[in-house]
Parts: C-alpha cells; sequence; structure tokens
C-alpha cells in the first residue's frame, strides 16, 4: 500500500463512533465505519472488526443504545444511537482530546521555545 | 457506578448469550461491504476477499466480542468444570479410589477442627462472646496445679477489678431428679446469681437469678430448668414457672425455663438445672462456704470488657490478690490467682482433652498429608495415560496455563466432592468422641463437635490448599511435555518417564515416613499408656465402691447416722464381705476433696508459705478397706465421734514435710481452727490420678451431716452379685432408698485414664489409616514400575534369570524406597516426639522399642504391598513381554 495508514489510538474509537451517531442519528455497524473511514479520509487503517466489541462496550456503558430495524436494502439490521448520557460522554471526552491534542501537537512541532 | 453497570451486564450476559445475533450482524457487514465492492467494480471473487481483508479475522472479532459480553472466566471455568467432571466419569475407579483418600483425610481434619470449635474455642452453645470469657483459678506459691476459688475472695475480686465486667461463679454438682415416679441421676450447677444475664442467655420462660439470690444460708429455694427436663420430664408445661420440685430434700420453685442448647459452663457435662450461690451448702460437699475465706468451691468465669488483654486483666487481679494476701495472711498467704483462655480451664474437660485434641490436630494434618500424596500418584499415572490428550490440546495451540487450569479445575472437582464427604464424616462423628469415654454415675458425657462457619471456612480453606497440594505437582508434570517426540513415539516412549518415576518414589517416601512418624507416636503413647496403668494406686483396686444418696431423701444428720452404722453391721454379716466403710469422697471420682490451711505444731513455715492440705472425712475401718496399710499408729474406730476428741490420720507425705521424718503419732496440727491429735500415718497412696505427685492429705473421721456419701466393700464378691445384696439390704431399711452403680476401684482408676486411651485409639486407628495408605501408595509405585519394565524383565528371564532373582529384584527395590522413608521419618519423629514429651509417663520420647515396634510394622507393611507385584515380576512369560514389547 502506497498511504500510509495510522493505527486507531486506543481509545479513540469510542469518540469517533459517538461523534458519527449524534451527526448522523441512528446507524448499523457497517455504516459506523464507512462513515470513519470517510472522515478519515482512508487513513485510518481501522480493522472494521473491531468496532463490534467496541460497540457492545459503548452498550455496556450505557452510552449507546441498540435495536433490530430494517436497513436501505430492506435487510434485518442492528441500529445504534446515542442515549443522553452517550452525549455528556462525547462532551467531555472531545473536551480532554482537544486539550490533550494541543500538547502533542506541540510537542510534534517544536518552535524553537525550550521545554 | 458505571462500572457496576457493566459487571451487571456482564453477568447478565452470562445468562443470554446472544453468539447468533452477533453472528447475524457480523453478516450483514460482510454483505454490505461485497456489494459496495461489487459497485466499486471489482469482481465477486475479488470483493469477498477484500471485505473479509477490511474486516479483520473474524473467529478473532468473535473471540473479542465475546469477551466483552460477558465474563470469560466464568464461561471457562464452567466449561473446564464439565469437561473435568466428564473425564472424572469416565474413570469411576480412578476417581472413587482419590475420593476416599481425600475424603478420610479431609473428614478425619474437619472432624477434629470441630471439636476444637465445640469442646475448646467456643464450648458453650448459645453463650455470646466467648472470646472475653476466661476460666479462674486460685494458686498457691510453690506448688503446681490450680484451687478453686473461696467465697469472699470473689466478692473482693468483683468488687475490685474494673477491666472485668462480670465474674460468674460457677461449680458442678449432681444430684437425683425425681418427678413423678421416675428418679434420675442429674448434674447441675451451683452459680452465681449474675449468671444468666453476664452469658447473655436468656431463660425462654421466667426468669434467671436476681442479685440478692446469692446470699443467704439456703436461704433462696429456687432453680432454673434445662430446656431438655422442661420438655422431657415436665412435657413442656408453660405454666412451669412457679411450681416447686423437690431438689436434695427441699422444695425448690423452678423459677426460669434455660433456652435450647444451653448446657452450662463445664465442658463434659450437661446440665440439667441451676440454683444460686445461697444454695451452696444444700448442693456440695464440705458444709457451708459463703463466709469463709479458707473454702475454696468456686469454679468461675471472668468475662473482659471489650479491648481488655488477658495480661491487662490478670496483672489487675493479682495486684487484688496480693492486697488480700496482706490482708488476710491466715487464709491468704501464698495465695494467688490466675486466669485462662477457655481452651485451657484447669477445671473442667477442656483440660483434659486439650493434649488429646492437640495431638490430634497433628495426627490429622499427617494422615491428610499422606492421602495427598496418594491422590498425587494416582492423578501422576491418570496423567500419564492421558499424555496423548495432552499434546494434541497443545498441538492445536491450546497454552500450557490454559491446560494447569484444566488440570487443576479437574483436582478442585475432586477436592470439592471430598469436602462435602468429609464434612458429612465431621457431622457423623460429632459426637464420637462421648462413645470412646465411659458414662460415670449413671450419665453419659457430652463432647459434641460444633460445624459452624468457622469450620466451614476451614474446610474451604483445607480444599484448596489440598487441590494445589496434590494437584500441582501432576500438572506442572504435564506441562512438560516434549511436543514433537510426544507426537512421533505415541506407544513406546515413556514422555518424562525417568522424571515421573522419580516424583512417585519421592511421594511414597514421603508417605511412608509420614506414617512411620504416627506409628512412633503411637508407640510412644500406648507405651505411656501401659506405664500409667501399670503404676500401683496404693490400695487393693478389687475394692467395690458405690453411692447412697439420701439427701435427696431428706435425711436428717441423726437419721443419716443411724442408717449408716445399721448399713455397715449388716453388710458386715453377710457372707462373702471382708469389711465395708463410708467416705466421704472416694479416689478417683471427679468430686474434690476438701481443702483446708493448716498449722503444724512445732513446724516454722517459711515467710511466704501457707502450708495447706487436702483432707477427706472417711468411716472406721475405711483405710483396712481399702487396703492402704498403716506405717503406724491406728485408724479410725468406731469410738472416734463428734464428742471424742478430734482426731487426724497423715499420709507420708504430710509426714515427712511437717514433721521432718520424725513419728508424728501424737502431735497435733490446727486444720480449720481446730487442733486434731495424729493417731496414725498411712503409706502413700493415689488420690485423683495414677500420675500425680506425692502430695500432703490427711484423714478426718466422718461428721454426721446430712450429706450423701460413697461406700467402699472388701469383698470377693462380683460387682452384680455385690450390687443385688446391697440393694436388698437397704431396701430392707429404707424402701425409698436406692443405691447408685457398683463399680470397681479399677474401673475408677480406669476412668481417670480414659482420655488417655482416647488419644492412643486416635493414634492407632489414624496410624494404621495411614500405614494403609502408605502401603497403597508403594503398591501403586511397584506394580507401575513392574508394568513398565516387562520387556526388560523378560530378557533377564530369557538369558536365564530364574523367578528368585527377580523377586528379589523387585522387592529391593520397593524395600529401599521404604528404608530411606523410615530413615527420613525417624528423623521427624526425633523432632516431632519431643513435643508430646510432657504427656508421656515412664517414658522417653526417643523411646527405642517404640522406635522398632514402628520399624517391625512399617518393615511388615511394605513387605506386603511389594510383595504381589514382586511375584508378578518373577512371573513373567519371557516369551509374550518380548513380543509384547
Amino acid at each position: 500500500m502506497a498511504k500510509e495508514k495510522t493505527d486507531v489510538l486506543h481509545g479513540s474509537l469510542a469518540l469517533m463512533v459517538l461523534r458519527t451517531l449524534e451527526t448522523l442519528g441512528p446507524q448499523h455497524g457497517w455504516g459506523i465505519a464507512r462513515r470513519i473511514e470517510q472522515i478519515s479520509g482512508d487513513v485510518l487503517a481501522l480493522n472494521q472488526g473491531t468496532l463490534y466489541p467496541a460497540l457492545l462496550r459503548l452498550e455496556q456503558m450505557g452510552w449507546v443504545a441498540s435495536k433490530w430495524g430494517e436497513s436501505e436494502n430492506g435487510r434485518r439490521a442492528k441500529f445504534y444511537s446515542i442515549t443522553r448520557a452517550g452525549r455528556k460522554q462525547l462532551e467531555t471526552e472531545s473536551a480532554q482530546w482537544e486539550r490533550i491534542s494541543g500538547i502533542i501537537s506541540r510537542f510534534a512541532k517544536p518552535t524553537g521555545e525550550p521545554l | 457506578m458505571t462500572a457496576l453497570r457493566v459487571l451487571l451486564r456482564r453477568v447478565l450476559g452470562l445468562a443470554q448469550p446472544l453468539e447468533r445475533e452477533m453472528e447475524e450482524e457480523v453478516g450483514f457487514h460482510l454483505d454490505m461491504q461485497i456489494a459496495e465492492n461489487i459497485r466499486r467494480g471489482m469482481t465477486p471473487q475479488a470483493a469477498r476477499e477484500a471485505a473479509l481483508r477490511e474486516f479483520g479475522g473474524i473467529a478473532h472479532t468473535k473471540e473479542l466480542w465475546r469477551e466483552t459480553h460477558s465474563l470469560p472466566f466464568v464461561q471457562v471455568l464452567w466449561h473446564d468444570l464439565r469437561f473435568g467432571l466428564r473425564m472424572l466419569r469416565r474413570n469411576p475407579g480412578f476417581s472413587l479410589l482419590a475420593i476416599l483418600c481425600l475424603t478420610l483425610g479431609i473428614g478425619a481434619t474437619t472432624a477434629v477442627f470441630s471439636w476444637i470449635e465445640g469442646i475448646l474455642l467456643r464450648p458453650f452453645p448459645t453463650v455470646a462472646h466467648q472470646e472475653r470469657l476466661m476460666a479462674i483459678a486460685g494458686t498457691n506459691r510453690g506448688e503446681p496445679g490450680h484451687t478453686d476459688v473461696s467465697s469472699p475472695d470473689f466478692a473482693d475480686f468483683r468488687k475490685n477489678c474494673r477491666l472485668i465486667e462480670a465474674f460468674i461463679g460457677d461449680r458442678i454438682t449432681g444430684t437425683t431428679l425425681s418427678i413423678g415416679d421416675q428418679a434420675e441421676r442429674a448434674t447441675a450447677s451451683v452459680v452465681s446469681a449474675n449468671y444468666f444475664q453476664a452469658l447473655g442467655v436468656h431463660p425462654i420462660l421466667g426468669r434467671g437469678f436476681e442479685p440478692q439470690e446469692d446470699f443467704g444460708r439456703n436461704g433462696h429455694p429456687v432453680t432454673v430448668i434445662s430446656y431438655r427436663v422442661w420438655k422431657e420430664r415436665f412435657g413442656g408445661d408453660p405454666n412451669i414457672a412457679g411450681r416447686t420440685q423437690m431438689l436434695n430434700g427441699m422444695p425448690h420453685t423452678i423459677v426460669g425455663v434455660a433456652p435450647q442448647g444451653f448446657l452450662g459452663t463445664f465442658v463434659g457435662w450437661a446440665m440439667q438445672f441451676w440454683v444460686p450461690s445461697s444454695m451452696e451448702e444444700l448442693f456440695d460437699s464440705g458444709g457451708y462456704k459463703l463466709d469463709d475465706r479458707g473454702a475454696q468451691w468456686i469454679e468461675g468465669f471472668v468475662r473482659l470488657r471489650p479491648g481488655v488483654t488477658e495480661a491487662q486483666a490478670q496483672a489487675e487481679i493479682s495486684a487484688v490478690a496480693r492486697r488480700l494476701e496482706l490482708e488476710y495472711p491466715a487464709t491468704n498467704r501464698g495465695r494467688g490467682v490466675k486466669l485462662y483462655p477457655l481452651y485451657q480451664t484447669p477445671f473442667n474437660n477442656a483440660r483434659t482433652m486439650l493434649p488429646t485434641l492437640s495431638i490430634a490436630v497433628v495426627v490429622v494434618v499427617l494422615v491428610l498429608l499422606i492421602a495427598c500424596a496418594n491422590v498425587s500418584n494416582l492423578l501422576l499415572v491418570k496423567a500419564f495415560g492421558r499424555r496423548h490428550e495432552m499434546t494434541v490440546r497443545i498441538a492445536v495451540g491450546a497454552g500450557r496455563g490454559r491446560l494447569l487450569k484444566q488440570l487443576l479445575t479437574e483436582g478442585l472437582i475432586l477436592s470439592a466432592v471430598s469436602s462435602a464427604g468429609g464434612l458429612l464424616v465431621a457431622h457423623w462423628c460429632r459426637n464420637l468422641l462421648v462413645l470412646l469415654l465411659p458414662a460415670r454415675g449413671g450419665t453419659t458425657m457430652t463432647l459434641p463437635g460444633e460445624i459452624d462457619w468457622r469450620v466451614l471456612a476451614l474446610s474451604t480453606g483445607i480444599c484448596l490448599a489440598v487441590t494445589l497440594l496434590f494437584g500441582l505437582v501432576p500438572a506442572l508434570q504435564t506441562g512438560k511435555i516434549d511436543l514433537a517426540s510426544s507426537l512421533k513415539s505415541d506407544s513406546g516412549g515413556v514422555v518424562g518417564g525417568k522424571r515421573k518415576a522419580l516424583v512417585r518414589s519421592a511421594l511414597v517416601l514421603v508417605q511412608v515416613a509420614l506414617s512411620f512418624v504416627l506409628l512412633v507416636g503411637a508407640g510412644l503413647l500406648f507405651r505411656s499408656l501401659r506405664g500409667v496403668q501399670a503404676t500401683d494406686p496404693g490400695f487393693s483396686p478389687r475394692v467395690l465402691s458405690t453411692y447412697i444418696d439420701w439427701v435427696s431423701a431428706g435425711y436428717t444428720p441423726q437419721r443419716a447416722r443411724e442408717f449408716s452404722e445399721e448399713l455397715i453391721e449388716r453388710l458386715s454379716a453377710t457372707s462373702g464381705v471382708e469389711s465395708a466403710a463410708f467416705v466421704r469422697v472416694p479416689p478417683f471420682t471427679y468430686r474434690s476433696f476438701s481443702s483446708a490451711p493448716i498449722v503444724v505444731e512445732g513446724y516454722e513455715p517459711a515467710r511466704d508459705e501457707q502450708p495447706q492440705s487436702d483432707f477427706d472425712e472417711v468411716g472406721p475401718g475405711y483405710l483396712a478397706t481399702m487396703g492402704i496399710p498403716l506405717a503406724s499408729g491406728r485408724e479410725f474406730t468406731r469410738a472416734d465421734t463428734d464428742t471424742a476428741p478430734l482426731v487426724a490420720v497423715v499420709n507420708e507425705a504430710m509426714a515427712s514435710q511437717y514433721w521432718r521424718g520424725q513419728d508424728p503419732v501424737g502431735r497435733r496440727f490446727q486444720a480449720k481452727g481446730k487442733w486434731l491429735q495424729v493417731v496414725g500415718v498411712v503409706r502413700m497412696s493415689k488420690y485423683r490420678t495414677l500420675t500425680e505427685v506425692a502430695r500432703p492429705f490427711f484423714y478426718v473421721p466422718i461428721r454426721q451431716s446430712s450429706l450423701g456419701m460413697s461406700l467402699v466393700i472388701r469383698t470377693h464378691l462380683a460387682a452384680e452379685t455385690m450390687a443385688k445384696a446391697l440393694a436388698r439390704h437397704v431396701h430392707d431399711l429404707d424402701g425409698s432408698l436406692a443405691p447408685g452403680e457398683m463399680i470397681t476401684m479399677q474401673e475408677q482408676v480406669d476412668r481417670t485414664t480414659s482420655f488417655q486411651r482416647v488419644a492412643v485409639t486416635m493414634l492407632g486407628v489414624f496410624g494404621g489409616l495411614a500405614l494403609l495408605l502408605a502401603g497403597i501408595g508403594l503398591y501403586g509405585v511397584m506394580s507401575y514400575s513392574v508394568s513398565q519394565s516387562r520387556r526388560e524383565l523378560g530378557l533377564r528371564m530369557a538369558l536365564g534369570a530364574d523367578a528368585a532373582v527377580l523377586l528379589r529384584l523387585v522387592m529391593s527395590q520397593g524395600l529401599a524406597l521404604t528404608a530411606g522413608g523410615v530413615v527420613l521419618g525417624a528423623l521427624a519423629a526425633v523432632g516431632l516426639s519431643r513435643l508430646i514429651g510432657p504427656m508421656l509417663y515412664k517414658v522417653g520420647p526417643r523411646d527405642p522399642v517404640a522406635f522398632g515396634l514402628a520399624f517391625v510394622v512399617m518393615t511388615a507393611a511394605s513387605l506386603a504391598a511389594c510383595f504381589v507385584p514382586a511375584w508378578r515380576a518373577a512371573h513373567t512369560d519371557p516369551l509374550r513381554a518380548l513380543r509384547e514389547g
């Protein structure tokens, strides 16, 4: 492969899933996977399979809910939606990410300032 | 909170495995991806491959999902359990043998711990906070052993000790309980009025005792009866409180009924009723003692305040005792007081059971270890048989840790089943101790095991420890499987054969060594018991003794005297009877002798010495009847009445201690404030136990009183014949009286050694069990090694070795193992037998006879265990062995 892909950082998958569900509303697993790949511009090497255990964990935490329904092509599929607790979690987690990524980027691009 | 919810969902996940839904979801995902890929222009084949690649490992995802969905270790355990059960069912012979070995080991251990719990640690059912209870007894400076405590001292301790919450007075007594037309010997207690309240025991009907009921000479004839008496003798009458019951000839008001399960506070005996301290004179021998500081009769308990240590309480009460010593030198000089943990209580059967049960703990732990070694050996053989299965499982990717877990789970099933069986064994055995002990005076002892949560916890702990003990060796051995060579040669090659044989031999070595230790212990205790039994008690063991209870018939002292004189006359006239005499307390009974401080004319005691001696009241001709010879002087005659000058007969120990070897006949000493003239000296005899050290003792003539008395008879008639003759005489004199059981003094003496016999029996039984287990172990190892070397044996035979040579070859192998075990065992026994040294009588802890005996028995047992495999080896058919090999 020509493009260098980056592994999904541990813990960041949850943030991506929650944000996707918040923006798009209820989605099935494949839809979530597609969306994440599109947003990341196919740079992220998401092993699509790892999404399902992650969804299960989010559901156990009470941040997403799941329901069986009918997909756009008329097949039975499991749809996930974000819960109220999930939205709250999404807020705290994105705030934290921004803070951390700000710090990391200062390390990644040294400006000559003494550390 | 979130963590809790996750856990809850996972636990729920155990109950609803949604595998199928997950598979459907994954299937849907793949289909969508394939459709998408085709739309991008791939061939169906390529689209499918790309979709699978992008998804990542499906199996891996499912595994991850499963782990997240519920609690994986529980599922694995469940799986292992089911698999283990299947494996055990497939080898029922092996499983049964292993479970049997373990059940015996765990059952014996649990039973002993339940006895320790029920007899030593928490001996008083329904009593609250027994960990804060301690026994209290007096001491005499410079003298070993304990004494009882006097009422005034007890009251002073109660008044002055701040660290002690309650002083609980107690004194065992006995009487005949006649209700309706049914009479029965009953054990009872004279207790302080605070008894029930301080113990935290609430009568289910009526009340306990009230403070004023401690005082007034025989002033409060009230009683609390036991639940059993209430149910069985009074038919559970709900209006029992207020009823009157004759006790020792005096009407008593029943004021309460003790709760079910409460048996009093005397280890070994269940009480039938309780009376308050004020009734002491009526129920205890030796007269009115409540105001007499020199009269020791209370066997008490104290309850420490919460947080107070033994040492603090002991320091405080000792300080009070020292003050009393200064204040009342006449009675208290040299007197101290000591607190004991309940399991060391010196005056009840805790003391007699403590050494026996301590030995029992060591013994059952040894038996348990032997059982573990046996099961370990069995598992090793089985593991060898399963090496193919293990190899395949490793080959298909099972981790060694996973394999280890599986094997330990199988071990856990074995020990869990055995632990359950062990609890059953312990439950059945809870009253076994009483069966080993003889009934006394018509009542049986109560020494129950108690299976409470502590024993259950301990049993669980043992179960886990045992699993590790016997399961780990084979499991680790299996972990060493060499994959390649194992798969290659499945039948011939012995995987780790040498090693495994070594481990198994080591296990047998340990078994033999442990059994040897037990055999030495059994031998030592047995020799000690023989030594005790061979000790001369100093009186004739063929003399018969019985008890005549005229107290409950309400005799006056005058009537008692007339009755006893008449009875002695009739007995003397009976053919076959040499002589008969009354005695207050015959030797070797539980009833204790009276004790008094003495002042000896012409003897200057050391500064802090308070001369003191036990004494007994005896009738005319008692010493001759008992066969205790006089060293000088005379014994009492019918002329030594209450109105005659006061006289005494002293024993040799008293003569040599206070008269320094001069003949004391004609000299005087003072006891209980009265001067007594010595008229005779008797040779030493034993008073309480065969192993006691010689101590001063004196006899005085029987005083007139209404107390019941024992009768000793010198006769060549058998006990039953004599009992009938006596019953006839007694009935002729008074139809309402019946004598108690008639036994020889020898039986009386044997009863005091019954606890030693229990210890010997227990060690004998367990020693035999250990020997059997070790024998099975040895047999197993030898037959296995014979079956493994059939080829070699056949070859040797073909080359001309005859049967005798092969027999010797195998036997010598087995005996070498035994010899190694015996050497190890002997070393261990030399170290361990010192622990039972204090229990041994006239036998050293390294007694060569005991060691020799153990050696002979062990060798004989191992010869027997090795003979069958050796015989089989000697009769190997060389042709068949070579062809099959």
